[in-house]
């Protein structure tokens, strides 16, 4: 009798609430995003009245679980993203707020070589570099002159 | 081996413009610790650099080292940079042995007389030779003669640089460390075990950008790297400060991700990359992971007292001996107190840390 009395019990439980499990809230913050917050205002301060850019290793900051998506999070996305595609993908945002960028640098196996806050105008690697503007220049050049005798 | 190649004519020969030569120099910064504003200088230098010969030796050691960094995956920058350097000997990871991979160590010190770097792995015993030998030739032996012409020496992990677990009591090898041999070269010490792959691979993206051997700390270990403590770069350090801890591994601290200090964390009296470059490439460390440090990067680690002691008490059983005091009729706190100073002293004197005031 008592077997059964249990077994009706077990199947009388079919509600998942029934079961007594109770969900972690998860780890607590750690607050290590305000300090960030706060360098990243006096850079932006130090740009716009001086016009003095700044670059952030966030590599080289103390970071928790969350702490990341969480400064993120509060960054946003802004108007512009870009992709830079030399030596693995560099995926390159503005956040909320002009003049803070976001650049996430991979190696060609998608690995995280390095995560900068970027404070600037733009990104200093998205400008055309004089090396590859000059080789550039030699590169067309060469398709001109092939052109130039096919059509003769 | 070229060596009248530049880094950066290598670079350009591979197809990499140079806006990937300069995110190059940017994680390359990033991996030297250094601050972004360098990154225009690692640049000019890395242009010029010359690919240097390097000769690997393993003594009395787990190849722990060696799996750290070659297990890293090799993300680009690494890679490149051993891509770069002219790894001319390591007997772990070269197909030859014996006499034919003894003929290329000798061929890359005598070819590279006095600029070559050499990097050890292991200690060295001083008890019988036997106890550690490669093609019949004693680790000491082998250490002095390949010392003789390198430009500086690499002790990487904790075994080279301060004996490591050889070295623990009772130390049956008679094992020492590299600079307890070697006092006549500069001998950087990149000290863990294992070592965090990216701070070896720093270590020797600093000798190639800049010549030169980077800053060192007391314990010759480079000040980048090994500058601050792990308690003063750890993510739950804010918890410290607000006096919350984990009192076990299971309980509500523990689950809120609280301070580690009182479960036997090491953090303050270790100094190390470990929490900010972390591990596994930067997915985690053993602090996130919710074990406390256990200071494998500090000389006798193995030898300081229990891993799970916190450092605020003095290793022993405080409670048990002060409850014995007051049954013997003595004032609790001003046996206690007498009671750890006298531990305090004597660990002093063994050189054991015991609290953070006495390591401050």
């Amino acid at each position: 009798m008592m077997v059964l009395d249990r077994w009706i019990a077990i199947n009388a439980m079919t509600v998942l609430s029934d079961i007594p499990i109770h969900e972690s809230p998860g780890p607590a913050s750690t607050g290590n995003v305000l300090p960030i917050l706060a360098q990243i205002r006096y850079a932006l301060e130090k740009l716009v009245s001086a016009g003095e850019s700044t670059l952030i290793d966030l590599r080289a900051l103390p970071f928790g679980p969350g702490d990341e998506a969480e400064l993120f999070g509060r960054l946003g996305r802004g108007e512009v993203s870009a992709e830079l595609q030399a030596l693995g993908i560099s995926r390159i945002w503005e956040t909320e707020f002009p003049g803070v960028w976001v650049v996430d640098h991979a190696n060609p196996e998608g690995e995280r070589l390095a995560l900068h806050i970027e404070i600037a105008e733009f990104p200093a690697l998205l400008r055309s570099q004089p090396e590859d503007m000059r080789e550039a220049l030699e590169r067309l050049d060469g398709h001109l002159k092939s052109l130039g005798k096919d059509e003769e | 081996m070229k060596k009248l190649q530049t880094l950066g004519d290598s670079l350009r020969r591979q197809g990499i413009t140079r806006r990937g030569f300069l995110k190059f120099c940017t994680a390359t910064a990033s991996m030297m610790a250094l601050p972004p504003s360098m990154v225009p200088a690692i640049a000019a230098a890395l242009e010029k650099a010359r690919r240097p010969s390097v000769i690997w030796l393993s003594f009395q050691e787990c190849t722990g080292c060696t799996e750290s960094l070659t297990r890293s995956h090799a993300p680009t920058v690494e890679s490149l940079i051993f891509d770069f350097i002219s790894l001319d000997y390591h007997h772990t990871l070269q197909a030859a042995s014996g006499a034919a991979a003894e003929a290329a160590r000798e061929a890359a010190m005598h070819d590279n007389q006095g600029s070559y770097l050499l990097v050890v792995d292991g200690s060295i015993p001083l008890g019988n030779p036997g106890y550690s030998t490669i093609a019949g030739i004693s680790n000491l032996e082998m250490l002095k003669e390949t010392a003789a012409g390198a430009a500086a020496v690499i002790a990487v992990g904790t075994c080279a640089a301060f004996g490591g677990l050889p070295h623990a009591a009772p130390n049956p090898t008679g094992a020492v460390s590299v600079s307890d041999i070697i006092t006549d070269k500069p001998i950087i010490n990149v000290s863990g075990c294992p070592p965090v792959p990216v701070v070896i691979s720093g270590v020797l993206a600093h000798f190639l950008t800049f010549g030169s051997i980077p800053e060192l700390d007391a314990h010759n270990r480079p000040k980048v790297f090994f500058g601050t403590s792990i308690h003063d770069r750890c993510y739950r350090r804010p918890f410290y400060d607000k006096g919350l801890f984990a009192n076990s591994f299971d309980d509500e601290g523990a689950k809120q991700g609280w301070c580690l200090y009182r479960l036997g964390c090491k953090g303050p009296m270790t100094y190390n990359a470990c929490a900010t470059t972390k591990w596994n490439q930067g997915t985690s460390w053993p602090v996130q992971a919710g074990h406390g440090c256990l200071g494998c990067s500090e000389p006798n680690f193995w030898d300081v007292g229990g891993f799970y002691k916190s450092l605020s008490v003095p290793t022993g059983e405080v409670a048990r001996n002060a409850a014995y005091a007051v049954a013997a009729g003595v004032a609790l706190g001003a046996a206690a107190g007498a009671l750890n100073r006298s531990r305090r002293q004597a660990a002093k004197a063994k050189h054991e840390p015991l609290s953070v005031d006495d390591l401050e």
